[in-house]
């Protein structure tokens, strides 16, 4: 059995990202209205806005929390070509009453020339630290080397992908073994078979992030990319939304010592490729384990994706609207997954009533 | 409704159809949001019914009514795991059919709970959900009973039956209100449903029962005394497997054949003729499938129909062969009238000995893992999961224990069960619960040092780590210093409590006064995290011993804090600047050395420091050094005046 809370979010146009924070208890949402809102959860459940502000000066299309770890912190993507760091301010009794609390803007990244497409902080061990990818082809790497004074970023690295980047994804794994790596997608779609997945490595002995590898059996646009968790594993897992959802290993090969230092070689497989959809997929991201892969595409509907335990992934759920309306007085509707009604056949084999005997 | 590719529909009410959605995964929710994809907005104040959803698996009702279950289901496994490996053979068996009965008790008071909520209740759709849980819960006690039977006890050929024949009886439940209607009536032999109920004994073979009743009906009808007294006979005298070792299969066997002769020949020769329903009865204690089969409204399912017939036709079935006996009976009590149900699928692939096939059905129809989860322990535990005969085994037990552990972690306080069924799986348990425990939110200090300490126990330094930063930043995020302090040196983070020491520190020389006295007091051994940490500590000691007018040892604290630099350069002047009273005592308490020393940090001070401008042109600041060089001068006068004339000091 599925719940659904729905929350109005109020944005005065089309909003194109959400993102929880770690715990789940804070939620952002940014529109084409060009601002950002944050929602509070309280202690039963309901959700409640305590900031709306207004960002950029252009849509809005990605926002994503910093490891509270570092505080509270978002940042923001634009099509006015800039990346922002925001940062809450605890504020006077008062607002805390009033249930609001205040953003302040810490940094404007304005090195892009293009609409900056993602925008993603580094995993943790990383330090205070984040990637834009933009129309330009360019990805940047921004760090804040005192995590106490967030208006100071500067520019690590500039990676220059040579096709319009649409999207980012760290590789999240701390394992010593593996370099911080970063993978980007594009969305280019002039006529060519250049490979849309790039993965860029950071190599220790020249202190720059080189490309380890590009999918080339992946040259539909790509629109979202991401890795999975990594449980422990050897190698990695990325999934990728294009004109299909597909879900690629990547296994470290043996270092190859270059002149230039180490450089990873993959072995590359794809476990899984997915058209259900029938259309452009448009995102993609796995839950907290790495267990299961949400995607979402034209087609209106977000599928679920798992493996089961000998590794064979299959779609386990599909959620789309049914345009019934939602019950006026509480935030709850409530419906049943067909799960739920495989309960009520086994509700009927124990009273009998279609196997075993007619009905009287 | 399902999708083309099988999978369920999980319809989100209010969400337009065929709208794109965005979405972001929670540790236990997913939000969704309405957009469209690869455009911008139209810029012009659209409309917005753009709304949010914010989608989680239903927990709060099976939550609340099986919170016991969890619970109490989560100390049978734990049993489980530590039990003595060391027990071998009949022992260890006992041991684990124990356990399964356990596991069972378990499941039939969630029953008789939820139960009582249903019939309690005046919320129809309450109550509706109440009793759908009933029945599930009875389907997973119907199919673990047989598990239990066939696999953890492996009953063998003669015991099998016995265990069958209890089974059906405790499960098959539908005829009971008849049974009790017609036992309680006046004149039972009279009411119209008095064959129905013998023959629903014989049918499960309660011979007992059924000659009782049947006591009645004779003294009701002499005429038919004759009749009676033969079939009580045959039916006292049929041999029937016994729970002892008082005889072999072979013996019980020879017996059977013989009663099942004389039955024939009683048959045969017209004794019943008069009476349909005993000579039925007869054909039933034959074994006759056309017979039992009239009878399908009573036994109301083919596995019941099966154990009936096994009892009449084949009392010594070995269990592999029960897998044909299975079969036909589904197919003739179906009779191609209707298809089978997931229930009976299960129950099949059981008597088929097909144990992952049981298991894999019940995964695919029950909605929480919790049944496959324990259920698939035991069987590994029984050791009939082994790689060789499954190459996935023990990965099929850690597979779902995951799941069903995974589960808990969205529930604000069954999440500690979720850690112990982490602990026990080997390969991937640790990191499972190192993701899980990390996005718990800490929406308390008890609840932060609770998830602290699991961690802790576990070595999981990381994750202690990374909870105290959290804990931490919070708090100095919210200006509450002493706790923020706190949290660090618990995460033995020694940059950031560097960092709180300093604000401590620019406190003081903000305000002239520390908060949270209480905690830098009691530092400890934990002072020496970090220099300033340690400097803190020290300088509010000074402090201490002045205001306990201890002022020789807070003087040489003061001394020691410069000259074996545990005080920053930031803070020396502040620091001489403490000396002041300490030299302007009436007392001389700064001794020659001391007092040389002394002018050697001012100087060095003001000498050495970049900020020399500062010095020259700060009023205040030239006034505060000139003050101390004359204080520092009118104290070595008088201490060497001192030292001169008192002898030995």
């Amino acid at each position: 059995m599925f719940v659904a809370r729905s929350i109005a979010a109020d944005h005065r146009d089309l909003i194109h990202d959400v993102s929880f924070d770690f715990h789940g208890r804070r939620m952002a949402t940014c529109s084409s209205d060009q601002s950002v809102k944050v929602w509070d959860k309280s202690e039963n459940g309901d959700w409640h806005c305590t900031a709306s502000w207004k960002t950029h000066s252009g849509s809005v299309w990605r926002v994503t929390w910093a490891h509270p770890e570092f505080g509270q912190v978002l940042a923001s993507c634009s099509f006015d070509r800039t990346a922002a760091v925001w940062e809450e301010i605890v504020g006077e009794s008062n607002d805390k009453l009033r249930g609001q609390s205040h953003w302040v803007k810490r940094t404007t990244l304005v090195d892009s020339r293009t609409s900056v497409t993602d925008v993603k902080f580094a995993p943790k061990h990383m330090g205070l630290m984040l990637a834009t990818c933009s129309a330009d082809g360019v990805v940047r790497i921004y760090e804040a080397p005192d995590v106490m004074n967030l208006s100071q970023w500067s520019l690590q690295h500039e990676i220059s992908c040579k096709l319009s980047c649409s999207c980012i994804s760290w590789n999240p794994s701390s394992s010593r073994a593996h370099s911080p790596m970063i993978a980007v997608g594009s969305d280019d779609n002039s006529p060519n078979i250049l490979a849309k997945v790039q993965i860029y490595e950071y190599n220790e002995n020249t202190r720059k992030y080189a490309k380890a590898e590009a999918l080339m059996t992946v040259t539909d646009p790509v629109h979202d990319i991401a890795f999975a968790p990594n449980l422990g594993r050897s190698f990695h897992i990325l999934a990728v939304a294009t004109k299909d959802v597909r879900i690629f290993t990547l296994k470290p090969l043996r270092k190859e010592v270059t002149s230039s230092g180490g450089l990873t070689k993959f072995e590359i497989h794809i476990v899984a490729q997915f058209d259900n959809h029938n259309s452009q997929v448009w995102r993609v991201s796995w839950n907290i384990t790495g267990t299961v892969l949400a995607s979402s595409g034209d087609d209106g509907c977000v599928r679920l994706w798992k493996a089961n335990y000998m590794d064979n992934w299959k779609c386990t759920g599909i959620l789309k609207g049914n345009g019934s309306p939602v019950n006026g007085s509480s935030q709850q509707g409530i419906f049943n997954a067909s799960l739920g009604s495989a309960n009520t056949s086994l509700q009927n084999s124990l009273n009998g009533s279609s196997a075993s005997r007619k009905q009287s | 409704e399902a999708d083309s590719d099988g999978a369920p529909s999980i319809l989100v009410p209010g969400a337009v159809p065929r709208r794109q959605l965005c979405f972001a995964w929670g540790p236990a929710e997913v939000l969704v949001c309405e957009t469209l994809f690869g455009r911008a907005g139209t810029g012009e104040g659209a409309p917005s019914t753009s709304r949010v959803f914010v989608v989680r698996r239903d927990q709060d009702i099976y939550i609340q009514t099986l919170r016991k279950l969890f619970n109490e289901s989560h100390g049978i496994f734990m049993g489980l795991q530590r039990s003595e490996e060391e027990l071998a053979g009949k022992s260890r068996k006992a041991q684990l059919v124990q356990v399964s009965k356990n596991y069972r008790s378990v499941i039939r008071a969630c029953m008789e709970d939820m139960h009582q909520a249903a019939i309690s209740t005046r919320d129809p759709a309450l109550q509706g959900q109440y009793s759908t849980q009933v029945s599930i819960l009875s389907a997973m006690e119907l199919i673990w009973n047989l598990c239990e039977i066939l696999f953890v006890e492996a009953a063998a050929a003669g015991p099998l039956l016995l265990r069958l024949l209890d089974w059906v009886r405790l499960h098959v439940c539908d005829v009971d209100s008849m049974v009790r209607e017609v036992l309680s009536s006046e004149n039972p032999s009279k009411h119209k449903l008095f064959w129905n109920v013998v023959d629903i004994f014989v049918l499960q073979g309660r011979m007992d029962e059924a000659r009782h009743l049947l006591s009645k009906e004779a003294s009701a009808n002499p005429t038919s005394m004759n009749m009676y007294k033969i079939l009580d006979d045959l039916m006292k005298k049929m041999p029937v497997p016994s729970l002892g070792n008082t005889q072999t299969l072979t013996e019980l066997e020879l017996k059977w054949q013989h009663w099942h002769e004389e039955c024939q020949r009683y048959l045969q020769d017209g004794t019943f003729a008069s009476n349909p329903h005993m000579e039925s009865i007869c054909k039933i204690l034959l074994g006759d499938e056309d017979a039992i089969l009239e009878k399908k409204e009573l036994m109301t399912t083919w596995y019941h129909f099966l154990v009936t017939r096994l009892l009449y036709s084949h009392p010594t079935v070995k269990p592999m062969e029960l897998r044909f006996y299975a079969q036909s009976s589904m197919d003739l009590f179906l009779g191609g009238e209707s298809s089978p149900e997931p229930l009976d699928m299960i129950l099949m692939a059981a008597f088929e000995f097909e144990m992952h096939q049981v298991i894999k059905e019940c995964s695919i129809v029950l909605s929480n893992w919790w049944f496959v989860a324990h259920l698939t322990d035991l069987l590994d535990h029984c050791k009939l999961l082994q790689s060789h005969n499954l190459y996935f085994g023990s990965n099929m037990r850690e597979f779902l224990l995951l799941e069903y552990a995974s589960g808990l972690f969205s529930h604000h306080s069954l999440w500690q069960l979720g850690v112990d069924y982490f602990d026990h799986c080997p390969q991937y348990g640790r990191v499972y619960l190192e993701l899980h425990i990390e996005r718990i939110p800490l929406s308390t200090e008890q609840k932060a040092l609770k998830v602290l300490r699991i961690c802790e126990q576990r070595q999981m330094h990381e994750q202690v780590r990374s909870i105290c930063k959290i804990m931490a930043m919070k708090a100095l995020r919210n200006n509450r210093l002493g706790s923020a302090l706190s949290w660090s040196i618990r995460a033995k983070d020694a940059a950031f409590a560097t960092l709180i020491s300093d604000r401590f520190l620019k406190d003081y020389c903000e305000r002239g006064c520390f908060s949270d006295l209480d905690l830098i007091d009691n530092l400890g051994p934990s002072m020496l995290l970090s220099d300033r940490l340690t400097f803190l500590g020290k300088y509010r000691e000074f402090h201490r011993l002045y205001g306990e007018k201890r002022f020789p040892e807070a003087a040489r604290l003061l001394l020691t804090l410069m000259t074996a630099h545990i005080a920053p350069c930031s803070f020396w002047m502040t620091l001489l600047t403490d000396a002041l009273p300490l030299l302007e005592q009436k007392e001389v308490i700064f001794s020659a050395e001391q007092t040389y020393e002394l002018m050697r940090c001012l100087e060095d001070l003001t000498a050495g420091n970049p900020d020399k401008q500062k010095f020259q042109d700060d009023d205040v600041e030239t006034t505060k050094v000139e003050m101390l060089r004359l204080a520092l001068a009118r104290n070595l006068a008088r201490v060497i005046v001192k030292e001169g004339t008192v002898e030995g000091s």
